[in-house]
């Protein structure tokens, strides 16, 4: 009887485009093009694609500030080694600033944007600045509590509106520059961040994750590089928060949902930690699909968690390491 | 010679609950020296680089660097002084190749203060830089191995792998935390001549070692613990003829 | 007065309302997010079994209710933690993702639309120093003060106390000493979660059972872990006297919407201070593993 096992090989197109020093052909250029031009295309054509369903036109826009959301989570999770339990802070406090500037300041909407993305982003590092030196869990159990807390102190002071929100938020000119605003932003941090984590900042970052004793003793100042890190997510979280607002025209209780923590950590694990894109992927997934469960009610998050907790201890890939071993090498069977 | 020493400790205490790790350690290492730390299992010789590189408080105790007091001071100050360890459990950046682990400290503000080694602190091209130092301390450069990723070294590599971080930075000191151990004889062989060129270069180091032989082959001074006390210092050879550091190790006559 | 008397009733309640956390924590190093949620579970079985089941008695449905949450407890860590113990990030989202399941699923399952309520084990109020107290808020206070005395009898004068502070203190030590971490864990998460049903039980009378509690009760036990020092029994019910009093405090003299806020307050200033808590341990920078 014969035993066999799996070997797995990187293609040939994968160890010759390796090294990028010299592309020889369309083929090699299209391999390493390839994906992200339909990432690109594709994503830009979405809008068009749903022209004769409008409520999904609104998912998308939504779907895309998860993305953003779960881009963030990967980031402080995979990269510096931050677990943020509390994605929706970052949402509620972009959005309510973009609120309090676009109604109380009167800032026009493309000025309140990049207002509340830069002042939430310090806003938010800065509440979080007294757990950046203590270990993970206190991050963790920090930004866990934030959202929830934020939501009640609002309830009970009444200030920021309360439970009405803030209303009269001014929106955007036309449908199209709503769509096309979130989905240029998405990708703009998706490659930037890509970008970012392979500089040499960002490899700092990594090694932070990794061993930060070693950093230390390295001679850098690792606190200062977590906040670094947490301003950088918080301003990607922050944004989505701020364009949310002026899409609903409303910045309510509602921006510090629960939703909006869990869902991304969800994406991430089943699109694959630690690879940026998986994070869009795992959006791109769970977010129709929760609008498909909406009429189950809070049904959804029994499911989300459900499957959350799946994934996190069976410990699987995620959708996105699995197509990248498809994409990047062959497997045969091999008589051992 | 009256010249000031670089590094001077006075009166180390340190306890971890009811244990005395350390007890009233001084010394004086002068610059440009190799100094060996020796003792037992249990002496309090990684306990005392923690303490004077600001892993771990102090209970009582002055430490000074090139005159500077420098006790309770962070670690990420500490090296941006000029001091540099190694750990003694291996734990490089796993995620990263070999070559990308030396990105970090070129980075740091020393390395970018002192040019780093080889001129890799000045922002350009780290990563050339980094291959670099990488041959130099004796990885070969044509090869797949700076390239692989640091959980798949074996052993020797990423000892030398962490002196290498150390000697990015440009220090003054380096606290070599049990370098030859878990090394094999031609891997000891391979590290030795690395020390001698650290030592040459000018760069002050102090060895905690357990293997002798080859701490005694670049050791100029040698101290000995014991149960957390300094029992004696001195050149190698009156070091290991001293009686308590026999009894120490091999323990006393009586039955 | 007033503030005297409702800040130690108010205090109680938080310790109360914190013990499981703490003692599951202090143990097998478990933060149980799931905490609030096996609260509120509790509260909802104590009604469901006297109003669903015509004549079913009201302390057997207690008791009832408080085991099956000890056993859900149990379960949680034998299926689920047993596979990432150890991973503190991974237990802290799988616990949250089970209790967010569990207070999201009664909610959309039963617990909308009406009020829920418990019977009060006693009727009426006293007067005490010129203060109204009702009878439920004294039953609290003697319940809760019981409760820790006997928490101390029992962890240091019964074997298997003793096995859960020695496991509490150094899990390796203990293991080796013939201790099975694993089964220790499973008590300790039953005992935890049966003392958020004990709490819930207690508490629930006072008003009525809504899903938000399960989020307050778990910020708030947090909050009181957090200042007290994550782990330390002594330093959980310091905290809550700390926070108990800062509450009625404010209560009285700025106005009643303010609690959140101090526990907010409270956990910033402490992570500032003296991060470890009050009576945590910090650990060196070069022990950590």
């Amino acid at each position: 009887m014969e035993m066999m096992r799996k070997e797995r090989i990187d293609r040939g197109l994968k160890v010759r485009t390796e090294g990028l020093y010299a592309i020889s052909s369309y083929r090699e250029i299209l391999y390493l093009m390839g994906p992200r031009l339909l990432l690109i295309v594709g994503v830009m054509a979405l809008p068009f694609i749903f022209e004769l369903a409008p409520y999904w036109k609104r998912v998308i826009n939504i779907m895309f500030v998860y993305a953003l959301l779960a881009l963030s989570f990967d980031f402080l999770a995979n990269y510096v080694g931050l677990v943020c339990l509390g994605g929706a802070f970052l949402t509620g406090v972009g959005g309510y600033f973009s609120a309090i500037y676009n109604v109380y300041l009167s800032f026009p909407t493309y000025l309140a944007i990049p207002c509340a993305t830069i002042t939430g982003a310090a806003f938010c590092t800065l509440c979080l600045i007294p757990c950046l030196p203590l270990r993970g869990v206190y991050f963790a159990i920090v930004t866990l509590m934030y959202p929830l807390l934020f939501t009640r102190i609002i309830e009970a002071l009444d200030i920021l509106g309360g439970t009405n929100g803030i209303t009269g938020v001014d929106g955007f000119a036309n449908q199209y520059v709503e769509h096309y605003i979130i989905i240029l932003v998405v990708i703009g941090f998706l490659f930037g961040m890509r970008r970012f984590v392979n500089q040499d900042i960002g490899l700092v970052l990594r090694g932070v994750k990794d061993n930060d004793q070693s950093v230390r003793a390295s001679g850098i100042d690792v606190t200062r590089m977590k906040i670094l890190a947490v301003f950088v997510a918080s301003l990607i979280g922050c944004f989505g928060g701020a364009y949310m607002a002026h899409l609903y025209m409303w910045a309510g209780i509602s921006l510090f949902a629960l939703d909006f923590s869990i869902i991304p950590i969800a994406s991430v694990v089943i699109g694959g930690g630690g690879t940026l894109v998986g994070a869009l992927i795992g959006s791109f997934i769970l977010v129709p699909l929760s609008e498909i469960l909406r009429a189950f009610g809070t049904f959804r998050i029994v499911i989300y968690c459900i499957i959350l907790t799946g994934f996190i201890v069976f410990k699987s890939e995620g959708l996105m390491i699995f197509m990248q071993r498809k994409y990047h090498q062959f497997e045969r069977w091999v008589k051992v | 010679m009256s010249e000031e020493p670089i590094l001077s400790v006075k009166g180390i205490s340190k306890s971890f609950g009811g244990l005395k790790a350390l007890m009233d350690v001084s010394f004086d290492v002068q610059r440009g020296e190799v100094f060996g730390i020796i003792g037992p299992n249990g002496s309090g010789k990684t306990t005392i680089i923690n303490c004077i590189t600001g892993f771990i408080s102090t209970l009582a105790g002055q430490v000074y660097f090139k005159g500077k007091e420098i006790t309770g001071w962070k670690p990420h100050k500490i090296a941006d002084a000029g001091i540099a360890r190694t750990f003694q459990i291996m734990r490089p950046y796993y995620s990263l190749p070999a070559y990308k682990n030396l990105i970090i400290p070129l980075w740091s503000p020393r390395a970018r203060k002192t040019g780093g080694w080889r001129g890799g602190g000045k922002h350009g091209d780290r990563d050339t830089v980094a291959v670099d130092i990488l041959e130099e301390i004796g990885f070969e450069r044509d090869s797949r191995v700076p390239y692989k990723l640091s959980s798949t070294l074996p052993t020797g590599y990423q000892k030398r792998l962490e002196l290498a971080r150390c000697m990015a930075l440009r220090p003054e000191i380096i606290f070599c935390d049990e370098v030859f151990s878990g090394l094999s004889m031609s891997e000891i062989a391979g590290m030795l001549p690395l020390i001698e060129k650290m030592r040459d270069e000018g760069i002050t180091l102090i060895m905690v070692e357990h293997r002798l032989r080859e701490l005694f082959r670049v050791a100029t001074r040698v101290m000995a613990l014991n149960f957390g006390e300094k029992i004696t210092e001195g050149e190698p050879s009156f070091v290991i003829e001293d009686k308590r550091v026999r009894e120490a190790y091999l323990g006393t006559e009586e039955v | 007065m007033h503030i005297i008397i409702y800040g130690i009733i108010n205090s109680i309640t938080l310790s109360l309302v914190s013990l499981g956390f703490t003692l599951v924590y202090s143990i097998s190093r478990v933060p149980n997010f799931a905490h609030g949620a096996l609260y509120i579970l509790s509260g909802y079985l104590v009604w469901l079994f006297i109003n669903k089941f015509a004549g079913f008695p009201y302390p057997f449905a207690i008791i009832a209710a408080i085991g099956l949450t000890a056993v859900v407890g149990a379960l949680i860590y034998r299926f689920i933690l047993i596979r990432i113990r150890g991973m503190e990030i991974s237990e802290i989202i799988a616990t949250y993702a089970i209790g967010l399941a569990i207070l999201e699923g009664l909610r959309w399952g039963g617990l909308r639309g009406g009020t829920f309520t418990l019977p009060t084990f006693m009727a009426g109020s006293v007067n005490l120093f010129d203060v109204s107290v009702d009878y439920q808020r004294l039953i609290i206070v003697g319940v809760g003060i019981l409760t820790f005395v006997s928490l101390y009898v029992f962890t240091r004068y019964t074997k298997i106390g003793l096995a859960l502070r020695g496991i509490a203190q150094d899990e390796r030590a203990a293991m080796m000493l013939g201790i099975n971490s694993d089964m220790t864990a499973i008590v300790s998460l039953a005992i935890g979660s049966a003392l958020s049903g004990f709490a819930a039980v207690l508490l629930l009378p006072l008003g009525n059972i809504v899903v938000e509690t399960g989020y307050n009760v778990l910020i708030f036990a947090i909050a009181v872990c957090v200042i007290g020092g994550l782990g330390s029994w002594g330093g959980t019910i310091v905290a809550s006297f700390v926070i108990g009093f800062a509450q009625i405090l404010t209560e009285a003299f700025i106005s009643t919407h303010y609690q959140m806020v101090v526990a907010l307050l409270a956990i910033i200033v402490t992570l500032l201070v003296k991060p470890s808590g009050i009576f945590g341990k910090q650990k060196e920078l070069e022990e950590r593993v």
